[in-house]
């Protein structure tokens, strides 16, 4: 890539100082290597499974139906703007389901890749990286299943669908900032793959996914908006659905927390990545 | 110009941390609690490598011994940036690869196809690149029936060669190589080989890891060696290997204290010269089981005084394998000041296959108040008990013996009709 004539750059190998600094040029060098795990990650994952990508299909579908199931017709949760219940609840089985899949492939994905980041080197980030990444061809899976929803309601889809991207990349900036936390704390705490199933139980119940921000009063929706799922998954219903007003304060405070982890887990994961090969 | 250039290069361990330590978090909090109970917190560490300076011009190959756990891959981890040193620093100049292994990241669920772009990318190969070797690499591995097909359903050697195959022809300007060549079948080590001179010969600097002594010497002319994660040797192949399987490192089997005012001792000895010699005579830093070994020792004697030379060996583990003087009636009156070169002789047969240190001492009888101890410097020699070949104690036993001591003895039976009168070894030459 460089001509001949230029002169070689002499990179120092030294004990890092306290600073910590993210090196965008260099995991730009090496953007064919991510592609190229995500691929693995894609490939491998299809070539194991029975059913392969339907998988991606199935599970936000049948979590669906068992929900519509218990808590419409046994609980009598309601959905917002009278929207079916199943359409209310898919919608944001989407992004949860993408998030969940990231937090679960993150968490462990320094320590299951401990054979690469003991015998080469690599911007540790892409790992994690990756693992945000992949998921996101089976939230596209899935998202067919959202148009046929919409055939089978009868529903066209909205002009406010046009902003969807950028809730799904909402959805993976605040994935990324949790899955780098997890990735690097279960480097040196095993615990991690233990408490992460309770983590996300909880969490689910938290996030609007049964039931709509409405049904909070809108004094008090600044607390849920702590949580950056809450703007991802309201924001994603206002987009696809196109009913009710943008809660605007709620994407901004969720997306200001999303970076907040990202950025706080960006600091964390740089600072002890340089331990990972010899703590793996 | 340097494609390398350590310096006071260091990495530090905890110890544990070098090995698994899956700590949990309970295991952080009972330590938490500990600190706070006692009000610090101690960690023992070790130097997997420290103050390692040297520097690598371009296009030169260098080699880099040592024993196991002597520093050789922290060594290459380091400079391909897997972790990071604790001390000093190392300037790289130019597209660092490292071969630390055969086969990284390679998935049996792929198919070989796959895994060449795969393993390409891993190395750092730009997906051109490897486009553009794809042919070569197939054809080095000898796998073109097999393309795409898993690699899990290749025999273990296929799929070595596929990974050496994709390694090697990897192109940055610098690479580094761990001990990969141990792969696979005879013949498709000689191609391995013959690929590595090529990389030395196309004027890529390489830093080469390796136990097998014939492959570092036909392939690096200057090699570097470490011991306990220093430096100790850096120089011409033949002169560096001599020193590493002599196991001369440091101290030798020749001390000489030139200076008499500075020769160690006190106003009535001191010691001049040390040496390990063989039968002959001749200096020697090894020596076989069979042949005696002489402790040679010169001291002057500057009053007239009852002194004796003493000699104390010790092994490896620091345990004192025997402490021995001269008994030669001479030595029990004094004797007149002067020069004397003393020579004990160990005899064929006794020590066991090992590195021994000899203390070597001039003392006088515990009488009085004058010192007995008046010259003494530890671990002056070293020097190494090697078997060869021949009648030994081992007899017909292949495996390692232990002990420090590895006497031929005799053996009786008093079975009749048994002729078991004759040495072991004798007996097992008649067979």
């Amino acid at each position: 890539m460089s001509s001949v004539a230029a002169p070689t750059r002499v990179r120092r190998i030294q004990p890092r100082r306290r600073r910590v600094s993210l090196d965008l040029r260099e995991l730009w060098a090496y953007r064919e290597l991510l592609f190229f795990l995500i691929w693995r990650d894609v490939k491998v994952k299809y070539k194991q499974t029975a059913l392969g990508a339907a998988w991606a299909i199935l599970v936000p579908l049948l979590a669906t139906i068992v929900f519509t199931l218990l808590f419409h017709r046994g609980l009598h949760l309601k959905s917002e703007y009278h929207v079916p219940y199943p359409l209310f609840v898919f919608t944001a089985m989407l992004p949860w389901t993408y998030f969940t899949a990231c937090l679960s492939a993150s968490s462990t994905s320094i320590v299951g890749n401990q054979n690469l980041i003991t015998k080469v080197f690599f911007p540790r980030l892409i790992i994690p990286l990756g693992s945000v990444v992949a998921p996101v061809i089976d939230f596209l899976c899935a998202f067919t299943v959202l148009i046929g929803m919409f055939l089978w309601y009868g529903r066209a889809p909205h002009w406010h669908a046009v902003v969807i991207p950028v809730f799904l990349g909402m959805a993976l900036l605040a994935a990324f900032g949790v899955g780098l936390w997890l990735s690097a704390l279960n480097v040196r705490y095993r615990d991690v793959p233990y408490v992460l199933p309770f983590l996300i139980q909880i969490w689910f119940f938290v996030t609007p996914i049964l039931w709509g921000i409405t049904a909070v009063k809108p004094h008090t929706q600044w607390l849920l908006a702590l949580n950056p799922m809450t703007g991802v998954i309201d924001g994603f219903r206002w987009a696809v659905l196109g009913r009710g007003l943008p809660h605007y304060r709620v994407y901004l405070e969720s997306l200001g927390i999303g970076l907040a982890i990202t950025l706080s887990g960006l600091w964390y994961f740089k600072r002890v990545e340089r331990y990972f090969a010899d703590l793996i | 110009m340097q494609a390398i250039r350590t310096e006071g290069l260091g990495k530090r361990y905890r110890i544990g941390e070098l090995h698994s330590s899956i700590d949990t978090l309970r295991d952080h909090l009972m330590h938490g609690l500990r600190t706070l109970r006692t009000g610090r917190t101690k960690h023992e560490t070790i130097w997997a490598l420290r103050d390692v300076s040297f520097e690598v011009a371009e296009g030169e190959v260098l080699g880099i011994i040592g024993r196991n756990g002597a520093g050789k891959t922290t060594l290459l981890r380091l400079l391909s940036r897997i972790t990071e040193p604790t001390a000093g620093y190392a300037d790289i100049r130019g597209r660092v690869g490292s071969l630390l292994e055969v086969g990284t990241g390679f998935h049996a669920e792929l198919t070989g196809r796959e895994n060449i772009f795969l393993n390409g990318a891993i190395l750092g190969m730009r997906r051109s690149e490897i486009v553009r070797k794809f042919d070569e690499i197939v054809e080095f591995a000898g796998v073109e029936k097999f393309l795409d097909t898993p690699v899990k359903r290749y025999s273990s050697g296929m799929t070595v060669r596929l990974a050496f195959s994709v390694a090697a022809h990897l192109e940055p300007e610098i690479l580094l190589v761990d001990e990969v060549l141990a792969v696979g079948d005879a013949e498709f080590q000689k191609r391995c080989l013959g690929k590595m001179e090529s990389f030395g010969r196309s004027g890529r600097t390489v830093l080469f890891v390796s136990h097998s002594m014939p492959t570092i010497a036909r392939l690096c002319p200057r090699l570097i060696l470490l011991d306990g994660g220093r430096l100790v040797e850096d120089g011409p192949a033949e002169q560096v290997i001599g020193h590493y399987l002599h196991g001369d490192h440091g101290t030798s089997a020749r001390r000489e204290w030139r200076d008499r005012t500075t020769a160690p001792g006190d106003d009535w000895a001191r010691l001049r010269s040390a040496r390990v010699v063989d039968a002959t005579g001749a200096t020697s830093d090894v020596v076989d089981v069979s042949e005696p070994v002489g402790i040679e020792i010169g001291f002057d004697l500057l009053r007239r005084e009852t002194v004796f030379p003493w000699i104390d060996l010790v092994d490896e583990r620091g345990s004192l394998v025997f402490s021995a003087m001269d008994t030669n009636p001479v030595w029990t009156e004094p004797r007149d000041p002067g020069h004397y070169v003393i020579t004990a002789w160990i005899p064929e047969h006794l020590l066991n296959e090992s590195t021994l240190h000899v203390t070597v001492s001039v003392k006088s009888p515990l009488l009085g108040r004058k010192p007995w101890r008046h010259a003494e410097v530890e671990s002056a020699l070293t020097f190494q008990v090697v078997e060869r070949e021949g009648p030994t104690a081992r007899g017909a036993f292949a495996g390692r013996i232990g002990g420090p001591v590895r006497p031929l003895l005799r053996w009786t039976s008093e079975a009749a009709g048994a002729e078991t009168d004759a040495p072991l070894v004798a007996r097992r030459r008649s067979d």
